[in-house]
């Protein structure tokens, strides 16, 4: 465990380290390459990135991993039948839940509905939530006030209960529909990061510069501001990324999320709730995948974040 | 100062009013329909239907509802359930301390266990246990509350005994403590990582090389020198953290039954009870509302460079 | 405690035979850093000494090792990522490498005291300065907090910030600059130490202001007769105060003398470097010197004299052999007492 986990010794350049700081390395390093070197050998940002990898092609080409279909549903042979730990990728590895179906294929099919949520909704609300931010943070005045004010209208409101309040509204609660919900209210958080940053840079020499050398605003703001205010939107959208795919299973396990027939992690942890005493496996193999998965995105975020952010580390 | 907190509390009538309008359209103005619901699958009479939701109102335009339930709401008049025509008020007075008792324990959890596994990694950051309270935050992360929840309730109430797995109605205090645990469990990772890295930024800052140049004894250097400035962010983080318990309250009032605001949220939420999760919303948004504003003024208390114009 | 004891009849005056041996002295003192990209060597085999009363400036670039040394000799030096694989660093005989904590904690505030280079981050910036200058008596004297308090003020007084008694509870950004660095000296004096390292004291100040503070400085350590050990890379700083100098380059020292000799008759091509380097009025219109080449990367010194890629009378010996530091003398044999250089051809740099 520490020698996998074992992050980079210090960086020499490092603010705080005085003396070291006073060797200059050779070649001159830029932020994201020197992310880059960093990341390449921090062992939590190999592990997380080759389990995002195997999550990804999981969501995208299920058939690969399963023949069995996740909606096949067999009464009669398989009610409750017991997780065969050695039929390793055999339909009955993890058993079989209430209505007799795979287990270890819904747990397959199930990824594409919870990445898809977790992936779609961070897009969404990384755009919203930039350009917002950007605006903000770029203009001040009176349209920094007027956002800032919306955004913090929004953000007041807690996010799992207004996803609720949303999500019971519609009778069919398709993948689009959760999407949406979750995006709705959740890009305060990035117009946040995004404006502080935003706010940081243009006081910089070279934003004044390009300013004084007769810029366009659009060339200031995608040239040069959007490039350097992304790394912590960057950070903080992977870390989010993780906790929408655990809103999406929260809120399919309280009910008013995804719904059969959508095969999805939060439906089946939902639907194995009842059967807790006697089958604990039905809700548990579910819930380790949404874990697993959360973990992989928050374990990639971090790293990019030490990465970035020498001070942190 | 006194500026300020004027010019604070002036600031947060916009964003309350535009959090309830939000929450307030959110429920009514999107499809759903309230009467329907209480009716069940019974086959209702249309012309019933409209005589109910127009002595509630409901067939008035959306703007005028929501002055309605505005002007009701500054005289106390949180309105009226439509199935048990029991008083919203009423459901959130049984609520609410319930609620309040749930989400402080919570957060005493989280203050205290989080600020002390923080400090305790980092003063040795890079170090085996700094990596082992790494590797507790990301799972406590990763693990959604609802999982550590029937996890909990498993271990501790059907497999250990050593607990009932539901609260009873009165929710004694004792009753509320693995509730409140697994509440604040989230809430615990991201403080202890947020003060670990706090403390270990501040060990390696100029002033703390003053104070360990000036002779003081090692209690003193991070007692003073350091807890002061590390804290400043945790602070932070703590004050948004109360309004966000008491809106997470809602998983695990229903994983352990707890008969808080949460829970009735739940209940109102399923048969479309608009006045009850508007008011228990509101209810949130204000505490959120009240306790960023306390965090603010805390801020200028531990950070003296913040100055309030 | 004994060597607290011991400590405790000072500050003896200059020249005092009971305490002929220096306050300070280092001695083969190596200094390493284990980063990620290799062990960067920034003190390789420093000695020096300081007595009371007396002032030795350390001149270098950034990353000579200068400020690495005190921090080594203060004990504030990061540990790890730092090392100190060989040396001592003796404090009126004794070496405080080889102490324990508590010992050394003691010297530390009350015996040596740093003041550093930027006061607004090395002073704590959620405590008032009065509170910090407090501190000092509280823990090391066990004063009242309203004693304490007093002496604050009455330190405050004497390193010259106006009305002290109204800023006593004011906190470190309230000041300005230069206040702020008196502040820095007034909380280094506070315990009367016998040696205080100045780790550029004055070079993050305006230069007006800069020589208010030089001044106090110098005039302070008079008064108290205290040892006092100026780190900069300012030659115009150190000519006014310093009794002798020490040029120090890729962690190691290249040359010593007596602060006017050296100005006169550099034993060492980097000093010799240094001097042509500060602009002078009467090279008005002229092209302003500059030594050619970088500072050495620490990872990599140089083999044999590490100035070798930049000294411009570089030949074969100096980029194998490592120069010792050698006492330098008069042209007839005659000695030059305090001078050294550490080249290979200090002959021809001082008498050529």
């Amino acid at each position: 465990m520490p020698e996998a986990l074992e992050t980079p010794v210090k960086d020499a350049t490092q603010p705080g380290s005085v003396p070291a700081a006073e060797s200059k390395p050779e070649k001159a390093r830029s932020l994201w390459s020197d992310a880059w070197h960093d990341l390449r050998r921090n062992p939590l940002f190999v592990i997380s990135a080759i389990l995002i990898v195997f999550l990804l092609t999981m969501a995208a080409f299920p058939g690969l991993f399963t023949s069995a279909d996740p909606r096949h549903a067999d009464l009669a042979n398989h009610y409750l039948q017991k997780p065969k730990w050695g039929n390793f990728f055999a339909p009955d590895w993890f058993g079989y839940d209430v209505q007799g179906r795979s287990i270890y294929a819904r747990v397959i099919y199930g990824a594409r509905a919870s990445i898809a949520v977790g992936v779609i909704v961070t897009v969404l609300v990384t755009i919203v939530g930039t350009v917002t931010g950007m605006l903000a943070g770029y203009f001040g005045g009176w349209i920094d006030t007027l956002l800032s004010r919306i955004t913090d209208i929004f953000f007041g409101v807690p996010f799992i209960l207004g996803a609720m309040v949303v999500l019971t509204s519609f009778e069919e609660r398709h993948v689009y529909v959760v999407i949406l919900a979750l995006a709705f209210l959740g890009w305060t958080q990035i117009a946040r990061v995004a404006r502080g940053s935003v706010i940081t840079i243009k006081q910089a020499d070279y934003v004044m510069a390009a300013k004084a050398l007769g810029a366009s605003t659009t060339r200031i703001l995608l040239r040069h501001i959007l490039p350097n205010a992304m790394a912590p939107v960057i950070v903080v959208a992977t870390i989010a990324l993780g906790g929408y795919i655990s809103a999406e299973a929260t809120l399919s396990f309280l009910g008013i999320g995804l719904a059969e027939p959508t095969v999805s992690w939060g439906v089946d942890i939902s639907s194995g709730q009842e059967q807790l005493r006697n089958a604990a496996f039905v809700l548990i193999i579910p819930s380790i995948m949404v874990s697993i998965t959360v973990l992989a995105f928050i374990m990639l975020g971090d790293a990019v974040r030490n990465a970035l952010d020498p001070k942190l580390r | 100062m006194g500026r300020y907190v004027a010019r604070r509390l002036l600031q947060m009538i916009p964003v309350f009013l535009g959090s309830t309008l939000l929450v307030f359209l959110m429920m009514y103005a999107l499809p759903g329909d309230p009467v329907r619901a209480l009716a069940g699958e019974q086959a209702v009479d249309q012309a019933q239907i409209a005589q109910v939701k127009k002595d509630l109102g409901l067939d008035l335009p959306i703007w005028q509802q929501y002055w309605n339930y505005l002007s009701g709401l500054f005289q106390g008049d949180f309105g009226t359930q439509i199935a048990t025509q029991r008083p919203v008020a009423d459901v959130i007075a049984d609520a609410f301390p319930i609620t309040v008792r749930l989400a402080l324990f919570a957060f005493a959890f989280t203050v205290i266990v989080g600020i002390s596994m923080g400090v305790f990694a980092g003063l040795k950051a890079d170090t085996l246990r700094d990596r082992g309270l790494l590797v507790l935050t990301l799972l406590l992360i990763s693990v959604p509350s609802f999982v550590l929840g029937f996890l909990a309730q498993y271990f501790f109430a059907h497999e250990l005994g050593w607990v009932e797995p539901n609260v009873s109605a009165v929710a004694a205090s004792q009753e509320l403590i693995l509730p409140a645990v697994v509440l604040g469990s989230l809430s615990l990772a991201y403080v202890a990582r947020l003060t670990r890295t706090s403390v270990a930024e501040n060990l390696r800052s100029d002033y703390m090389r003053t104070a360990v140049a000036k002779g003081l004894p090692k209690r003193r250097i991070i007692g003073v020198h350091l807890m002061r400035n590390s804290m400043i962010p945790v602070v932070t983080f703590l004050g948004t953290d109360i309004g966000t318990l008491m809106g997470g309250a809602v998983v695990t009032e229903g994983i352990f039954n707890v008969q808080g605001v949460g829970y009735n949220v739940f209940q109102a939420l399923k048969s479309r009870e608009g006045s009850t999760v508007v008011g228990i919303v509101t209810l949130i948004v204000v505490v959120y509302l009240v306790s960023s504003l306390i965090v603010d003024l805390l801020y200028a208390v531990l950070d003296p460079r913040i100055r309030y114009a | 405690m004994t060597i607290i004891d011991k400590t405790a009849d000072v500050p003896a005056p200059r020249g005092s035979t009971e305490n002929s041996g220096p306050l300070l002295d280092v001695r083969d003192l190596h200094v390493e850093f284990k980063t990620r990209d290799g062990v960067v060597k920034a003190v390789n085999g420093v000695n020096y000494s300081v007595s009371a009363g007396e002032t030795l400036a350390v001149l270098g670039e950034s990353g000579s090792g200068k400020s690495v040394t005190a921090q080594a000799i203060m004990g504030i030096l990061d540990m790890p990522p730092g090392r100190i694989p060989q040396g001592e660093i003796l404090f009126r005989g004794e070496d405080m490498l080889t102490m324990g904590y508590e010992e050394r904690r003691k010297i530390r505030g009350q015996k040596i005291a740093m003041i550093f280079q930027d006061a607004l981050s090395s002073l704590n910036p959620v405590l008032t300065v009065g509170y910090q200058l407090a501190e000092m008596f509280r823990v090391h004297q066990g004063l009242s907090k309203k004693d304490a308090k007093a002496k604050a003020i009455e330190l405050m007084d004497r390193v010259r910030i106006p009305a002290a008694k109204e800023r006593v509870n004011d906190y470190p950004h309230q000041f300005s600059g230069g206040m702020r660095q008196r502040i820095m000296i007034a909380m280094a004096l506070a315990l009367e130490p016998d040696l205080i390292i100045a780790d550029e004291p004055t070079t993050a100040l305006d230069v007006t202001v800069q020589a208010q503070v030089m001044d106090l400085l110098a005039e302070l350590q008079r008064e108290y007769n205290m040892g006092l050990i100026l780190i900069t890379h300012d030659l115009g700083v150190v000519a006014d105060v310093a009794d002798k100098i020490a040029v120090m380059y890729a962690g190691r020292i290249v040359e010593t003398a007596p602060v006017h000799e050296l100005y006169k008759r550099p034993a060492h091509p980097y000093t010799r470097g240094l001097l042509d380097s500060i602009p002078r009025l009467d090279q008005k219109g002229q092209e302003l010197y500059a030594i050619k080449g970088l500072p050495p990367n620490l990872l990599k010194i140089p083999t044999g004299c590490a100035f070798n890629p930049r000294c411009p009378k570089a030949q074969d010996i100096c980029r194998t052999d490592v120069p010792p530091l050698l006492s330098v003398t008069e042209r007839d044999g005659g000695e030059l007492p305090g001078r050294h250089s550490a080249c290979h051809f200090w002959k021809e740099q001082i008498h050529g």
